[in-house]
């Protein structure tokens, strides 16, 4: 038997306990005993990723050898896989960025911090891989207990949006577990395949229909899918920079992930898409979401606070390709999470770097002094910010234009409006920002500014940079090679009958 | 219709538990009292697992003389109890890391009451 399934979650979990062990050695220990197991983990999950690609059998570990339906089981398919990878990878961005900022920002708290973004992650990974509904449970609860726990570390106020999300995350999670219960009712399994097999011959049953409900109103309310959106820019605004920065970029894919897996695996596409009109629902959620978190993004004063509302947007658009139901919806959904973690990281990572150099992020005191003091730090800023609009060659243009095709395809041209309308606001609230980084200077009075002494290169220390750089530089490349990204590992984790011209 | 509520009565109690921690969690202005409505909204799921895999003319699921293993109906089914000891267990952390929270929020604001509370934060 394999083992790699059970290994990236594992190693992510022992770390989580190693961590605290480490109190009475070096002060760096911690970081490193967190850093390595994420790099045990990413690596497990980049090369089960290469391992399966061309076109391989999911990887399938049996816990304890019972086989399922009895036992439980752990599936490591493409989908999974990339999941996986892009999880871990976030991680090992996010802690690179954070490895001077943490001790500053949580002092003498770095090691249960360590340990809860291990358990974090280690939930997270346990999620995209387990083949059981309520092992999901199990794991969404573990990670949700580290998201409300990492997002209540930070500001005074972080505690109380934290406590709302605490309330607002057990409501999804009991909603996705009482769904777990109506298809347990029915069905008699908690297996994903199993039920899979079960469901078409029961027919469209109330009590099915009722449970894929409840799952999908839980899983919306983690995802912050629109009208349940609510918890999230307080929670993300007040937390720390690098507990943002990890539960901003992945907490709310691996969301989409379940739903992607609920909709499309579990329950038949066709089913979704034309027994109820919930795909319909989905699409047109997504496309109020879009406009809605791109509308108020642009009335924000403060950096940190717009990106949360902005993370409301693109979760619309990875709602809207999800509930296209299609192929080149798919591609969208999975293209978008992709690329939005990228974007989301490396803009949360830029705030981190923002807080820690000027010790604010208010967009009003932001001048072009910054282009001198961090050239390299605002060109990343920049290269991101076109990414978020979606000018093309950067990768955010791309998922956009395949979410486009998609709905032109079925001919809902009020999606195709939103994304339009979308993409211009986004334009507003970035160009906000980069004219007053390039272009604006600090003061009015033009005298006394020529007064002032130059402004010298003050660039953000090698740790915080190198990590902000690079994602920005990954965005180019992807979306320079979306073309072999979605040929070679996106279309290989479509649902089995599904297929794309051109690919 | 009679038959319908006396057939089903446990779960419409199940509901009203649900629809009670509901309102508390939405309505209640007091951070203590929505995570006490919280509490009765996820034990109210629990008591929904452990109804449904009660049947009448059943018995436990240990081997007892007298009673066929041959016929599996005459047992009843497990696996949502043990589920639901995984739930509980599961419920248990989330109110604990809710009060720690709780705890943290009086000791900065001085109050669990929300108005009051969002007025103090405005402050800061």
């Amino acid at each position: 038997m394999n083992h790699l399934p059970a290994l990236i979650p594992m190693a992510l979990f022992i770390g989580a306990l190693l961590v605290p062990l480490c109190r009475g050695g070096a002060q760096r220990w911690p970081y490193w005993v967190a850093l390595a197991s994420i790099g045990i983990a990413f690596a497990g999950s980049l090369s089960a990723l290469f391992q399966l690609l061309p076109d391989a059998e999911p990887i399938r570990y049996f816990f304890g050898g019972w086989l399922p339906p009895v036992g439980i089981e752990l599936i490591l398919d493409p989908l999974a896989a990339f999941f996986c990878t892009l999880v871990t990878g976030v991680g090992l961005f996010a802690l690179w960025h954070g490895s001077s900022l943490v001790e500053p920002e949580t002092p003498g708290k770095s090691i249960p911090f360590y340990s809860a973004v291990l358990l974090l992650l280690g939930g997270f990974c346990g999620m995209l891989l387990t083949g059981d509904l309520f092992n999901l449970y199990v794991f969404l609860e573990i990670s949700s207990l580290a998201t409300y726990a990492l997002l209540s570390i930070g500001d005074k106020r972080a505690p109380v949006a934290g406590f709302r999300y605490l309330i607002l995350g057990t409501v999804g999670a009991s909603f996705y577990l009482l769904g777990v219960g109506f298809i347990f009712m029915m069905t008699g399994s908690l297996n994903m395949g199993d039920i899979a097999a079960i469901l078409p011959e029961l027919g469209h049953s109330p009590v099915t229909l009722a449970g894929l409900i409840l799952i999908v109103l839980g899983i919306g309310l983690k995802m912050a899918l629109f009208p349940m959106h609510g918890w999230l820019p307080d929670a993300y605004t007040y937390a720390s920079s690098t507990s943002t920065a990890l539960v901003g970029a992945v907490g709310t894919k691996v969301a989409a992930y379940v739903l992607i897996r609920m909709l499309y695996f579990v329950e038949e596409p066709i089913f979704v898409s034309e027994a109820i009109p919930l795909s319909t629902i989905l699409v047109y959620l997504g496309a109020a979401g879009v406009v809605w978190g791109a509308a108020l993004a642009m009335a924000q004063t403060n950096f940190k606070r717009m990106l949360a509302f902005s993370s409301i947007g693109h979760i619309g658009y990875i709602a809207m390709g999800i509930g296209l139901a299609s192929p080149l919806g798919f591609i969208a959904a999975v293209l978008h999470c992709l690329n939005h973690a990228i974007m989301k990281l490396c803009l949360f990572l830029m705030c981190g770097t923002l807080a820690a150099k000027l010790g604010h992020h208010t967009i009003g005191k932001l001048d072009n002094s910054l282009a001198v003091k961090m050239p390299w730090t605002m060109m990343a800023l920049a290269i991101t910010a076109l990414s978020m609009i979606g000018l093309p060659p950067t990768a955010g243009f791309f998922s956009k234009w395949y979410l486009v095709l998609g709905s032109l395809e079925q001919g809902r041209w009020l999606a195709v409006a939103a994304i339009v309308m979308s993409s211009l606001f986004a334009v507003v609230y970035f160009f906000r920002i980069l004219e007053r980084v390039y272009l604006r200077a600090p003061g009015v009075d033009e005298e006394a500014e020529a007064a002032k002494p130059p402004v010298g290169r003050d660039e953000a220390r090698p740790s915080m940079l190198a990590p902000i750089l690079i994602l920005s530089f990954t965005l180019l490349v992807i979306g320079l090679g979306n073309f072999l990204i979605v040929r070679h590992v996106i279309v290989p984790m479509m649902p089995a009958g599904w297929s794309v011209e051109g690919f | 219709m009679i038959d319908f509520l006396h057939d089903y009565y446990a779960y419409w109690a199940i509901m009203l538990l649900l629809v009670i921690g509901l309102y508390g969690m939405l309505m209640k202005r007091n951070l203590m009292k929505m995570l006490i409505g919280m509490i009765i909204f996820q034990n109210s799921i629990i008591l929904l697992f452990v109804t449904a895999a009660f049947k009448w003319e059943a018995t436990v699921p240990v081997l007892k003389e007298g009673v066929s293993a041959e016929d599996v109906t005459n047992y009843l089914n497990p696996l949502p109890h043990t589920l639901m000891l995984t739930a509980i267990v599961v419920g248990v952390a989330i109110a604990g890391v809710g009060f720690a929270m709780l705890i943290s929020i009086y000791r900065t604001f001085g109050t669990l009451e929300e108005p009051e509370l969002l007025e103090r934060m405005k402050e800061r």
